[in-house]
């Protein structure tokens, strides 16, 4: 029983990494850029729902709120950082990215303090197989509404102008901008799109879990993991390896003990890459 | 070498022996600030010269300063009752015990870090660009993470390394410490200098511009990535051990494997000084820390703020390092032919 405890709370947990993973794929698509802040951006989308829950209004509005905050947020990161690195070595855009990170690691500390917090959202509790099995709805509400966020913007990439010129700029860019696409505002459109997701995540977060200002750095390792598991567009497959990680952490945290929980995210990390890196080799073709 | 070059090292020389006499205040700054130097110096070797930027560096510094401890501690006493809270005022080193176990620790801490960088090497220097900074990222906080969790080394609460004996004035600990890490960074120095004139250079450089045609030019490109990788761990371990003791005290995620500081500080010092030139880490480092250490006191509380600001401004609008600005300003010190009818012309570009 704890074992089917241990994998419907994975899958519950590995949609939302699937979430903040699509944010991660769509501006690595379009820009070539891996933000290392982006955990601290859904971090950052957590409080906001964790503030209003502070002043009396129910988390779960935060889903709505946070993404719009956070779409000005992350024009403003572009604006100010991103858009002086975007066609540089991608090694100096992973060092801005880290800088941003500490940066907002640092404020969210000073704004809102170090302790642990969540945001109750009184949602009460699913039992299943004669109560062996709990589920809190929370966490079903928040995988709930990932998907059907994850499916509002597949939709909206698919059909309005916006998303084809996002599509078109993650073909080729240069084309793109032959062909009259203002790639300048796809970037930051993009980049905002990415931050609103993360704000969605956050929020949901906040609510299932816990969010602490250093949190931050293990949700953009599980992202990266993802989108190098599924490979860049490839939806399906970010849900499935979102749910996947999901589910392997939910059992590393029961077979190896919660101090280990984190530590076992970054080694898999290292060990799927030199895998892909083995892989690979034999067809003399590296990771690039 | 010629006679400027002698002047110049041994006006260094004479200026690093005497330093902690001239501001004793500062002995501590100044080991710091010589580790540091170490630190940067060996980052630009593999970061630097061979294109591999890595931030998993902090893994064999950590490394060290574990081991270094723990030999220290280990040789004479049980670990495990040390690390046990108030262990190290049940247990007392003895003078001779204290230098035994340094010497053997910094030699521990110098070697095993060296031989786990030869044993990983195969399968991470295969990943290239971005996929190699973000696996090493990884490796360093997955080693926080896990040594956080072992017992025998203090686990959450920390690991007090042996305090110094009780020898002569209360200012010998502070000299002791300088003159180590001074000594390394001769070392250290010697070592890349001597490595920067070889053939090995040229090819880790070569490993840089275009790893493929390298290999299609016979290098056996991997065997020298891991040999270049390997003499960092080695100073790395080196550096972290000095570091251990240096401080007194070793918490996993915020002194040993701390990537949010001295991970990205040894990055961010190379760069700011210069990547790929023997001096700019140098310089980089030298600068960073009077930075950080004059200005860090008016941020108190936002130092990490200011951190994340620097970080930025430098990889934004100084990605070529102060060495790189040199470089462009004055090209006829370095070697470089200019035209002087080509300069106009550029100039005239712009």
């Amino acid at each position: 029983m704890i074992s089917v405890q241990a994998c419907l709370d994975g899958i519950l947990l590995g949609i939302l990494f699937a979430l903040i993973a699509y944010g991660m794929a769509l501006q690595w698509g379009v820009m070539n850029i891996i933000n290392i802040a982006q955990g601290d951006l859904v971090i950052l989308g957590g409080y906001i729902a964790y503030f209003m829950y502070l002043y009396g209004i129910h988390p779960a509005w935060g889903v709505i709120v946070s993404p719009i905050i956070m779409f000005f947020v992350g024009i403003a990161i572009y604006k100010l950082v991103i858009n002086k690195v975007v066609d540089r070595d991608l090694f100096i855009s992973i060092l801005a990215t880290f800088g941003i990170s500490i940066l907002f690691m640092q404020l969210m500390n000073f704004a809102f303090g170090a302790d642990v917090v969540l945001a109750n959202s009184d949602y009460g509790t699913t039992m299943l197989f004669n109560s062996n099995v709990v589920l809190p709805n929370s966490k079903i509400f928040s995988a709930f509404i990932s998907i059907l966020f994850a499916i509002c913007l597949v939709i909206y990439m698919k059909k309005s102008k916006l998303g084809r010129a996002i599509r078109a700029t993650a073909q080729n860019a240069r084309a793109a901008k032959i062909l009259g696409v203002d790639t300048e505002k796809v970037y930051a459109a993009t980049f905002g799109i990415n931050a609103a997701l993360c704000g969605v995540a956050g929020a949901l977060i906040s609510i299932t879990f816990t969010i602490h200002p250093y949190m931050g750095l293990p949700y953009t390792i599980r992202s990266f993991m993802i989108v190098i598991i599924a490979g860049l567009g490839n939806l399906p497959g970010v849900a499935m390896s979102g749910m996947g990680l999901g589910v392997f952490e939910e059992f590393a945290d029961y077979i190896l003990g919660t101090e280990f929980r984190i530590g076992s995210v970054f080694l898999l990390l290292v060990l799927i890459l030199v895998y892909r890196r083995f892989k690979l080799s034999r067809k003399r073709e590296y990771l690039k | 070498m010629n006679k400027n070059n002698i002047l110049l090292y041994s006006g260094i020389l004479i200026f690093g022996i005497a330093a902690p006499f001239l501001f004793p205040a500062f002995k501590v700054q100044l080991s710091i600030l010589c580790v540091l130097i170490v630190l940067a110096t060996t980052w630009n070797i593999q970061g630097g010269e061979m294109g591999y930027n890595s931030f998993g560096n902090i893994l064999f510094y950590g490394l060290g300063m574990y081991l270094c401890a723990s030999v220290q501690v280990g040789m004479f006493f049980p670990l495990a009752e040390w690390t046990e809270s108030g262990g190290e005022k049940t247990f007392v080193h003895t003078p001779a015990q204290f230098f035994q176990g340094m010497a053997v620790g910094l030699i521990v801490a110098a070697v095993v870090p060296t031989i786990v960088a030869g044993l990983i090497g195969y399968s991470i220097l295969g990943l290239r660009g971005h996929y190699f900074a973000i696996c090493t990222l990884g490796l360093g906080v997955a080693a926080g993470e896990i040594s956080g969790g072992i017992e025998i080394i203090g686990a959450g609460q920390g690991f007090t390394t042996p305090p110094f004996p009780d020898v002569g004035s209360l200012e010998s600990r502070g000299e002791f410490f300088y003159f180590l890490s001074f000594f390394v960074l001769i070392l250290t120095f010697i070592a890349v200098r001597g490595i920067y004139t070889t053939r090995f250079k040229l090819i880790l450089n070569a490993i840089r511009d275009n790893e493929d045609k390298a290999e299609a030019m016979g290098i056996q490109t991997m065997k020298y990535k891991i040999v270049g990788w390997m003499i960092s761990a080695f100073f790395c371990g080196l550096a972290g051990g000095i570091m251990g003791g240096l401080v007194g005290y070793i918490d996993s995620t915020d002194v040993a494997f701390d990537g949010r500081e001295m991970g990205v500080f040894m990055v961010l010092m190379a760069i700011l000084g210069g990547k790929g030139t023997l001096w700019g880490p140098i310089i980089g480092a030298t600068v960073f820390h009077i930075f950080k250490e004059g200005f860090w006191t008016f941020f108190l509380g936002w130092q990490y703020v200011a951190l994340g600001v620097l970080i930025v401004v430098i990889v934004i609008y100084f990605p070529e390092g102060i060495m790189g600005w040199l470089r462009e300003k004055y090209p006829e010190r370095f070697g470089e032919v200019v035209d002087e009818k080509d300069r106009k012309a550029q100039v005239e570009l712009k």
